[in-house]
């Protein structure tokens, strides 16, 4: 029993080694003077200072954080709503069909989304004349389509969590159904919604993808700049951008991870 | 007899209705259903020089007339040609032996992580997903450094001594694996996860108490317990990995074709938008079985819970 215990552990160390060595890599790499990553010359932030000069970078990154902030204000809105018929309207027609199409972003691969999404934009503009041009827009109409499926399960989970009572006691007391909404199942509801938000903040941050089919030529976004530095050969820039992501990336999972405890309803 | 008046609340429950499940079916109607109306259409037309890059399916001739040309030249090319097959086929074969590779590493860690002290799980949890929170890009991107002739890994083995001349593994089907195994990982993890966690401890202890060994209990009891979590694992891999872009692109070579690379290549540098749609539509049929599976699965255990 014990030895099984042994083995068990050994494997996680090593799972987590494996998922956690390139990164560390990556972040000691950073502070490399040399340009080859293999190398270590010397401890040096230059490649930061570079990297803060780097206008083509920062404004893709600019881009990238606006279209994320609204991605994910509107996925949050459309997947807790859709998170309430799935919980609160038991049965309704087409439901099957409304959980399939809610499921199926989830898994369906990058290039089908991206390709579909863009050949409905180019009909769109030859039929309606809108959307004119891609960009802003376009980007995050994808960036939603994919990412409320992400915060329908994290809102869907914790709604069907949820004690009702509280709700029932407000109806009892009179109060109309928004209202009880609004005031009580809401502020329950709003760890989910923080968590639900970040998720749907990073997914659009982290893809490549989909936004390359739909951007247009005037607009780049941050991943579409490291991927064409990236296939160019290594810049030791992106060692430090990634350092930067991962300091920014750990510090919102704490503070999200702490709100969760401190939240109503902690366990 | 006239129907009574509707009263506020059944009206108000009529508007939430309408508004929690109306609003994002429409989103997703427009925005996800349709878009692959329109693939389809696509995928059944040719290739012009024009903008857009494709004949219309359909025109009016005149006196009303509705001419209609469905195109299958897209499907014949990928029918006849050995490219596109066995890009298909390498993506199949990539996917499965990932989710395989995914399950080993992924089941033991999920056990670990499930049957470890209260305190530590959430801890341990996190550190699965935090990665996930990191640039998938940038993690990819990691991997370059540490597998190329002169990278970390080749130096570290040159150094035990353990080889002589560097290995080729960058640009290779096996630094697609790690790659892929590398990131998808906690999409194992964490359903299996879940599911475990589920588990009813009194029945393993039942189980000890009637004489079974500690395996022997596992192969007998939670392993079967445990298969809505390796499904749902297995498929939240293998369907995303089969149309994996961005892997294949950095740390795949020339001979490990991949049909979402292919569809990006006949999209973007051959401007081929029809065949690139044919492609899609394939890709799709190829994930309509294990999606759903997937989804039958979900229901399931949705209905078992209550």
């Amino acid at each position: 029993m014990r030895r099984r215990r042994w083995s068990l552990l050994t494997l996680l160390a090593f799972g987590y080694a494996f998922l956690y060595v390139p990164i560390l890599l990556l972040i000691l790499y950073s502070f490399n003077e040399s340009r080859l990553v293999t190398v270590w010359t010397g401890f040096s932030i230059k490649w930061y200072v570079e990297l803060f000069r780097n206008q083509q970078l920062l404004d893709a990154a600019w881009l990238s954080v606006r279209i994320a902030a609204v991605n994910a204000t509107l996925a949050v809105v459309l997947g807790t709503l859709a998170a309430n018929a799935l919980v609160r309207h038991r049965k309704f027609r087409g439901r099957t069909g409304f959980e399939l199409l809610l499921t199926a972003p989830l898994v369906m691969p990058d290039v089908i989304i991206g390709l579909s999404l863009l050949l409905l934009f180019v009909a769109m503009q030859q039929t309606i004349g809108w959307p004119d041009g891609r960009g802003f827009t376009t980007i995050t109409i994808a960036h939603v389509t994919f990412s409320m499926a992400y915060v329908a399960v994290v809102v869907r989970a914790r709604l069907s969590q949820m004690d009702r009572s509280l709700e029932e006691a407000a109806m009892d007391l009179g109060a109309r159904p928004l209202r009880v909404y609004l005031t009580i199942t809401l502020p329950l509801i709003a760890p989910a919604l923080l968590s639900g938000w970040l998720l749907a903040f990073t997914l659009s941050l982290d893809d490549l993808v989909i936004a390359s089919f739909v951007a247009g030529p005037g607009s780049t976004t941050l991943p579409m700049v490291i991927y064409s530095s990236v296939r160019m050969g290594v810049s030791p820039q992106i060692n430090a951008l990634a350092t930067i992501v991962v300091a920014v990336v750990t510090l919102a999972v704490v503070i999200a991870g702490i709100s969760m405890r401190r939240g109503p309803e902690a366990r | 007899m006239p129907a009574p008046p509707p009263n506020r609340s059944t009206y108000e429950h009529r508007t939430s209705r309408w508004v929690n499940i109306g609003i994002p079916y429409l989103w997703l109607g427009l925005f996800f259903l349709l878009p692959f109306a329109i693939v389809l259409q696509i995928s059944l037309a040719e290739p012009a020089l024009a903008q857009p890059p494709y004949t219309a399916l359909w025109q009016w001739v005149d006196e009303g007339l509705l001419r209609i040309e469905i195109n299958l030249r897209n499907f014949m090319m990928v029918a006849e040609d050995d490219l596109y097959l066995s890009a298909l086929l390498n993506s199949l074969q990539v996917a499965f032996i990932c989710t395989l590779l995914c399950l080993l590493l992924g089941y033991p860690m999920a056990y670990a992580i499930a049957t470890a002290p209260e305190r530590w799980r959430i801890i341990l949890l996190m550190l699965i997903v935090l990665p996930f929170w990191t640039s998938f890009l940038i993690r990819v991107y990691a991997w370059i450094g540490i597998l190329k002739p002169n990278g970390l890994l080749n130096d570290a083995l040159i150094w035990l001594g353990l080889i002589d001349t560097p290995l080729a593994i960058l640009h290779t089907q096996t630094a697609i694996y790690i790659g892929v195994v590398y990131s998808y990982l906690p999409f194992m993890i964490l359903p299996l996860y879940a599911n475990l966690t589920r588990l009813d401890p009194s029945l393993l202890e039942a189980a000890a108490d009637l004489g079974c060994r500690p395996m022997r209990a596992f192969l007998r009891v939670t392993l079967p317990l445990s298969m809505a979590g390796i499904v749902a694992g297995s498929m939240l891999v293998f369907i995303p990995v089969v149309g994996e872009f961005v892997i294949p692109d950095l740390l795949g070579g020339p001979q490990s074709l991949m049909v979402g690379k292919l569809l990006w290549t006949e999209f973007f540098s051959n401007k081929d938008w029809p065949l690139a749609s044919a492609l899609a539509i394939l890709l799709l049929a190829l994930l309509v079985v294990p999606f759903v599976m997937m989804q039958r699965l979900q229901q399931r255990m949705e209905g078992s819970r209550g």
